[in-house]
C-alpha cells in the first residue's frame, strides 16, 4: 500500500535570464522600469560597499570580513519586496540588505572595525544583528515571527541563512516549528555553492536545498539566485501569503569566504569564471540598456556619488571613539557589584595599557 | 605548535589504524589553521573527512565512532561552536563510562583552537575550559606550547578517554621550538615547573604562559612558574607543593574571572594550605562576561602590565 502525501517536484524561477531577457509573463506588474533602475543601482552600491570594506580590510582598517561578491541579487530582490515594518534575520554576510534597508553606512563599518556599537541602529531597520555561530538565528526568527502573530502585528520575519547552515539543527527544528505554528517566517538559503572549502554536493544528498521544506510541511521554491527579478518576487509571494516557505536563491561566492581564506586550495578559475558569466549586475545593466534607460553617463555619476557616500561614511566611522567602560555597563539591566568592581578597577589602572 | 600537531597526529595515525579525523574544512583545505595539512594527501578520504557543518553530528557521531571500535579525532572549528555540541559532550561524552561501568569507554580527542589576541571575529575567541571541566568525566587539557602539545596530544591518543584537547590560537605560530621527531608522550593531569622560585608562586595555561614568563623576567623575581596543562583533572599536588613552599600565588588565565579555573585552584589551595599562607590568593584574569568584539578585545585581555602589577602587589603583602 501507498500512502501519497506530497508531489515530488520543486519549482524553480528564472524571470531574467543571463542576458537580460525577460520572460514577460512571469514579470511581476508593479515593477516599473524606475523599480529595476533602484534595484541595479542598490546591486552596484552593494558591491561598491563590498569592495571597499574589502580593500580597507587588506590595508588593515577593518578586521576578518565576509564579501558578499555575486550575491547581491539574493539580497537586494528581497529588500525590495520586505516591507518597511517587517523584521530580517541575517546570518553573517547580508550588507547589502541591510544597505538597501537603509542602515547607516558608517554603522557597517564600525561593526567590521570590531566595535559593538557597529549594531545600535540595526534597530532602526528592523533587523537583528548578524550571527555568527551558523544557523543559530534561525530558532530566533522563528520566534520573532511567533511573537508577531502571538501580539495580532502583521510583520513577517525574514531569515537569511547559508547552504552549509542548512546541515545544523537548528535549521530544521526552526522550519519545523514554523510550520506548526504557521508563522510567518521566510527562510531565504542564499545557496552560494560554497561553506568554506565545502561544496554543496557534500552537504547533504538531497538534490535541491529547497525540498527540505517538505519534510517540515512548508511551502518551497527554488529560484535563479542572480535574477534580481526571480528573487523579488518569490521573496513577495511568500511574503504575501503569510505562511512559511523556503526560499532555495542558487547563486556563487565569487569572491573568498572571509579575508582569512584562500579559495585556490579548493576550487577552481574555471568554476568562477563559468558563474562570473551569471553576474547577477551585468545582466540588469543589458536589460536597461536595451531599453535606453542606462548609459555610461548614469552609470559613472551613479558610481560617483556611491563612493563619496561611502568614503564619508568610512571617515565617520574612522573618527569613532571606542568606549571600553560601555563593555561593562551593558552586561546586565543592573550594575552588580562584582561588575561594578572590575570596572573600577579597569578604569583606574587605564585597562593596564 | 601548528606543526607539532600536525606531527602527533600523523605518528598516531601511522601506528593506529582505528584513528580517524573529521570535522569541516579539514581535508582539502588542510583546516582553517591548516593544523590538518597534508594528512589527506598522506592518508585519504576515509580516514581524514570533511562532515557537513554540523556541530553536533560531529561530536555525536564520534562518540558513536568510539563505540563501534574507532578512535576518532574530530576537529570543531572553533571553541565557540562546539557549544553546539554541547549537549552531545556533556549529556553523553561525560557520563558514557560511568554509566556503564566502564564497559563502553569512548575513546576520542576533541581538538579546537581557543583563546583570543589574534583579532578574531565574534565567537572566535573564546575560553571555555571551566565549562568542559565544571562537569566532571570530560578530561580538557591545554598546551602553551609546541613540545607539550606533541607530547599530550599522542598520549590522549593512546588512552581510553574523552578528552578535550584546546588549542590556543594566538600560540598557533607564536614561536619556533626544536622538538623530537620521534613519538614521545607528556602526562596527562602532570602540571610543569617553567621556573623554580622562592617569592611567589604564579600559576597559569594556555595563552597566558608567555605573557606571565615574561613578567617574571623582566621583573627578575624568583618564582615558581607552573604551567598547568592539564585543566582537569588539575595536578593538586604540584601546585599545594608549591603554594605551601612560597606562601603566595596568584593565578592567571585568560578566561574570564567568575566561576573560572582559578576559582577552583584558590578554593584547593584555601582548603589544603590555608595556613601556610602569607597574603590572600590572588587572581588576574579577563572581566566577568563574553569576549567583547575585537577592536575592543585589548581592553579585556589580561596582558602584561595587569599581571605585573598584580605581582607587586601580591609581593608588597
Ligand atoms: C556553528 C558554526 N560552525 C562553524 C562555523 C565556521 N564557519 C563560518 S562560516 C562557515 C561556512 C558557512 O557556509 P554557508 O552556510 O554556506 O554560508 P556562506 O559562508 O557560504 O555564506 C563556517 C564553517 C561557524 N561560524 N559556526
Ligand atoms: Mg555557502
Amino acid at each position: 500500500m501507498q500512502k501519497q502525501v506530497f508531489e515530488g517536484y520543486v519549482e524553480y524561477l528564472q524571470i531574467m535570464d543571463e542576458d537580460g531577457n525577460i520572460d514577460e509573463k512571469l514579470m511581476p506588474a508593479e515593477l516599473s522600469d524606475e523599480k529595476i533602475i533602484d534595484m541595479y543601482k542598490y546591486m552596484l552600491f552593494a558591491r561598491n560597499l563590498d569592495a571597499k570594506t574589502l580593500s580597507l580590510q587588506r590595508q588593515g582598517r577593518v578586521y576578518t570580513f565576509a564579501p558578499l561578491l555575486g550575491e547581491e541579487a539574493t539580497q537586494i530582490g528581497v529588500a525590495f519586496a520586505m516591507k518597511k515594518d517587517d523584521i530580517l534575520v541575517p546570518s553573517f554576510r547580508q550588507h547589502g540588505i541591510f544597505l538597501a534597508r537603509g542602515l547607516p553606512l558608517a554603522s557597517h563599518f564600525i561593526y567590521w572595525k570590531g566595535y559593538e556599537e557597529g549594531n545600535i541602529t540595526l534597530k532602526g531597520i528592523n533587523s537583528t544583528p548578524f550571527a555568527v555561530p551558523v544557523s543559530t538565528q534561525m530558532p530566533h526568527a522563528a520566534g520573532i515571527a511567533f511573537g508577531q502573530k502571538y501580539q495580532g502585528k502583521n510583520a513577517s520575519v525574514v531569515a537569511y541563512i547559508g547552504d552549509g547552515g542548512t546541515s545544523e539543527g537548528d535549521f530544521y527544528e526552526s522550519i519545523n516549528f514554523a510550520g506548526v505554528y504557521k508563522l510567518s517566517l521566510v527562510t531565504i538559503i542564499e545557496n552560494n555553492q560554497w561553506a568554506i572549502s565545502m561544496p554543496r554536493s557534500g552537504q547533504t544528498a538531497a538534490q535541491t536545498l529547497a525540498q527540505k521544506a517538505v519534510a517540515a510541511g512548508i511551502d518551497c521554491i527554488q529560484v535563479d539566485g542572480n535574477d534580481v527579478i526571480a528573487v523579488y518576487k518569490a521573496a513577495s509571494d511568500a511574503i504575501k501569503s503569510r505562511n512559511p516557505a523556503l526560499i532555495e536563491c542558487v547563486t556563487y561566492r565569487l569572491g573568498m569566504h572571509t579575508t582569512s581564506d584562500d579559495p585556490t586550495k579548493y576550487r577552481t578559475d574555471e568554476e568562477v569564471k563559468k558563474w562570473e558569466q551569471k553576474d547577477p549586475i551585468k545582466r540588469v545593466k543589458a536589460y536597461l540598456e536595451k531599453k535606453n534607460l542606462w548609459n555610461d553617463k548614469l552609470e559613472s555619476d551613479e558610481i560617483q556619488s556611491q563612493m563619496d557616500r561611502i568614503n564619508k561614511a568610512v571617515e565617520e566611522a574612522e573618527s569613532f571613539k571606542p568606549d571600553p567602560v560601555s563593555m561593562f555597563k551593558n552586561v546586565y539591566s543592573f550594575m552588580p557589584e562584582i561588575i561594578s568592581e572590575e570596572m573600577e578597577s579597569a578604569v583606574g589602572a587605564n585597562f593596564w595599557l | 605548535m601548528v606543526g607539532a600537531i600536525n606531527n602527533a597526529l600523523e605518528l598516531c595515525m601511522k601506528e593506529d589504524e582505528k584513528i580517524i579525523l573529521l570535522g569541516e574544512d579539514i581535508g582539502k583545505d588542510g583546516g582553517v589553521f591548516r593544523v590538518t595539512d597534508g594528512l589527506i594527501e598522506k592518508f585519504g578520504e576515509k580516514r581524514v573527512v570533511d562532515t557537513p557543518l554540523a556541530e553536533s553530528a560531529i561530536i555525536g557521531a564520534s562518540i558513536g565512532m568510539a563505540l563501534s571500535g574507532l578512535r576518532p579525532v574530530p576537529e570543531v572549528q572553533f571553541a565557540g561552536f562546539m557549544l553546539l555540541s554541547f549537549s552531545q559532550l556533556l549529556n553523553h561524552a561525560a557520563r558514557y563510562r560511568s554509566r556503564t561501568r566502564s564497559t563502553m569507554p569512548l575513546p576520542m580527542v576533541v581538538r579546537t583552537p581557543v583563546g583570543g589576541g589574534v583579532k578574531a571575529l565574534e565567537h572566535h575567541s573564546d575560553n571555555p575550559e571551566a565549562l568542559y571541566s565544571h562537569i566532571g568525566g570530560l578530561i580538557v587539557v591545554e598546551p602553551s606550547n609546541p613540545y607539550d602539545a606533541k607530547g599530550l596530544l599522542i598520549k590522549a591518543l593512546h588512552m581510553n578517554d574523552p578528552i578535550i584537547f584546546l588549542e590556543p590560537t594566538k600560540l598557533y605560530r607564536l614561536f619556533k621550538q626544536e622538538i623530537p621527531d620521534e613519538m614521545y608522550e607528556v602526562d596527562i593531569g602532570k602540571a610543569s615547573y617553567l621556573k623554580k622560585g622562592e617569592q611567589l608562586t604564579v600559576i597559569t595555561y594556555g595563552n597566558t604562559v608567555p605573557i606571565v614568563s615574561s613578567v617574571i623576567e623582566k621583573k627578575n623575581i624568583s618564582a615558581d612558574v607552573i604551567d598547568l596543562r592539564t585543566i582537569n583533572p588539575f595536578d593538586e599536588k604540584t601546585i599545594l607543593e608549591s603554594a605551601k613552599k612560597t606562601g603566595k600565588v596568584l593565578i592567571v588565565h585568560e578566561a574570564s574571572l567568575n566561576f573560572g579555573v582559578g576559582a577552583e585552584i584558590s578554593a584547593r589551595i584555601a582548603e589544603k594550605a590555608m595556613f601556610e599562607l602569607s597574603a590572600p590568593i590572588m587572581r588576574v584574569a579577563a572581566p566577568s562576561f563574553p569576549v567583547p568584539y575585537p577592536g575592543y578585545e585589548n581592553y579585556y585581555i589580561p596582558n602584561e602590565k595587569k599581571v605585573s602589577d598584580a605581582i607587586d602587589k601580591l609581593l608588597s603583602v
